[in-house]
């Protein structure tokens, strides 16, 4: 159970603290709805792609971006209940075990975003040992400094596909809203990755 | 026991799916597909490999695309209906999104299980603004799916390749 923890983590300085001293070689695949205003504030740029929609996908689109990018290191920023609502995608990443992807969930046990229900991670769910038995090759629960400071590490080095389960509190930080059309958003992810001819594609 | 047909596009399917410049093919299998995914997990250059569900294949599909590659997803019939919610991030994205799916629950179908999604998801696709290419014979299966793709890829559409039972060939008991 992930509610019997002792500890929680304040979001965004968790967020915040997990993407300090960011390397250019992390690409960061975010989704509903918190975590892409954590993400913003810890630093715009175009390397975040946000899913502000079609909830449930941010994991799947992570994976699909890490197996075509092998040589980066990719992050699924996920809410419980985003990333429960795509739950298979666990399955499929222990399958594929792409060793450069981490999926890293702030786990508040709430729909946040809706009016702070008690969601299924808040009862019974264990969003980390689904990872674990969906064949994740590091598995951690972090709800303290230093269990951020070695999943930025595990992020960064591996062995993934890594699980990171983040124990955070019900707080619900100041919005900060990014760009929020996708089509830019797609646009300028690439451009910044593939470099401008892809554009052209 | 099934129809006897002209199926030698399941053999040409790969060779399509490789002048497309696809390296990527996730599926839920069926059997109209099983050559198809064969070939493709056979292939090094082809990132193959399953998914649980249909609806994961519009998030890992739009992934690798946010990362250069093209992929393409096959599934059945019975399953679209699983990923029209997700396709909203093809739509919201511009992303091409390519499909090839195998129809059920029409043409000579004996299990009526198949009829609820095989008679309505194609209107399903349409109302949702999804290009629908239909495959009706063997004759079809091959430049149907190669202008598919190339619509997808080229266009930035998402485009179904919805393959008929009478290409496929309907399973009778």
């Amino acid at each position: 159970m992930t509610t019997g923890s002792q500890n929680r983590l304040e979001r965004r300085g968790a967020v915040h603290r997990l993407l300090a001293e960011r390397s250019p070689d992390l690409l960061i695949v975010a989704g509903l709805g918190s975590a892409i205003w954590d993400a913003e504030t810890a630093g715009e740029t175009p390397l975040n792609f946000y899913l502000l929609g079609a909830m449930g996908s941010a994991t799947p689109t992570a994976l699909g971006l890490a197996t075509a990018q092998p040589n980066k290191r990719v992050v699924a920023l996920v809410g419980d209940a985003e990333l429960a609502m795509g739950m298979w995608a666990l399955a499929t990443i222990g399958w594929r075990k792409p060793d450069n992807l981490s999926v890293v969930c702030l786990d508040n046990g709430r729909f946040g975003e809706t009016g702070g229900q008690i969601s299924h991670t808040g009862v019974n769910l264990d969003l980390a040992g689904v990872a674990a038995a969906s064949g994740f090759q590091t598995v951690r629960r972090v709800n303290d400094d230093a269990g951020i400071d070695e999943l930025r590490d595990l992020v960064m080095n591996g062995p993934g596909p890594v699980f990171g389960l983040v124990e955070i509190t019900a707080n619900m930080p100041p919005v900060q809203m990014p760009i929020r059309n996708g089509v830019i958003g797609m646009a300028r992810f690439r451009e910044a990755l593939l470099g401008p001819e892809a554009l052209k594609e | 026991m099934v129809e006897a047909v002209d199926a030698g596009w399941k053999d040409q399917l790969y060779d399509s799916i490789k002048a497309l410049k696809i390296s990527q093919v996730v599926y839920v299998p069926d059997a109209g597909h099983a050559k198809l995914i064969d070939r493709c997990l056979a292939d090094p250059e082809i990132d193959c490999f399953p998914l649980v569900n249909e609806f994961e294949s519009v998030g890992v599909c739009v992934g690798a695309w946010l990362g250069g590659r093209r992929s393409c997803v096959l599934m059945q019939s019975s399953g679209i209906g699983n990923a029209i919610n997700a396709l909203g991030l093809v739509h919201s994205t511009g992303a091409p999104f390519f499909a090839i799916a195998t129809m059920r629950g029409e043409w000579g179908e004996f299990n009526g299980w198949q009829t609820p999604m095989g008679q309505s998801i194609p209107r399903m696709l349409e109302a949702a603004n999804i290009v629908v290419n239909r495959a009706e014979t063997p004759a079809d299966v091959i430049p149907v799916t190669e202008a598919s793709g190339r619509l997808a890829f080229n266009s930035y559409l998402p485009v179904f390749t919805l393959i008929s039972q009478r290409a496929t060939g309907a399973k009778v008991f």
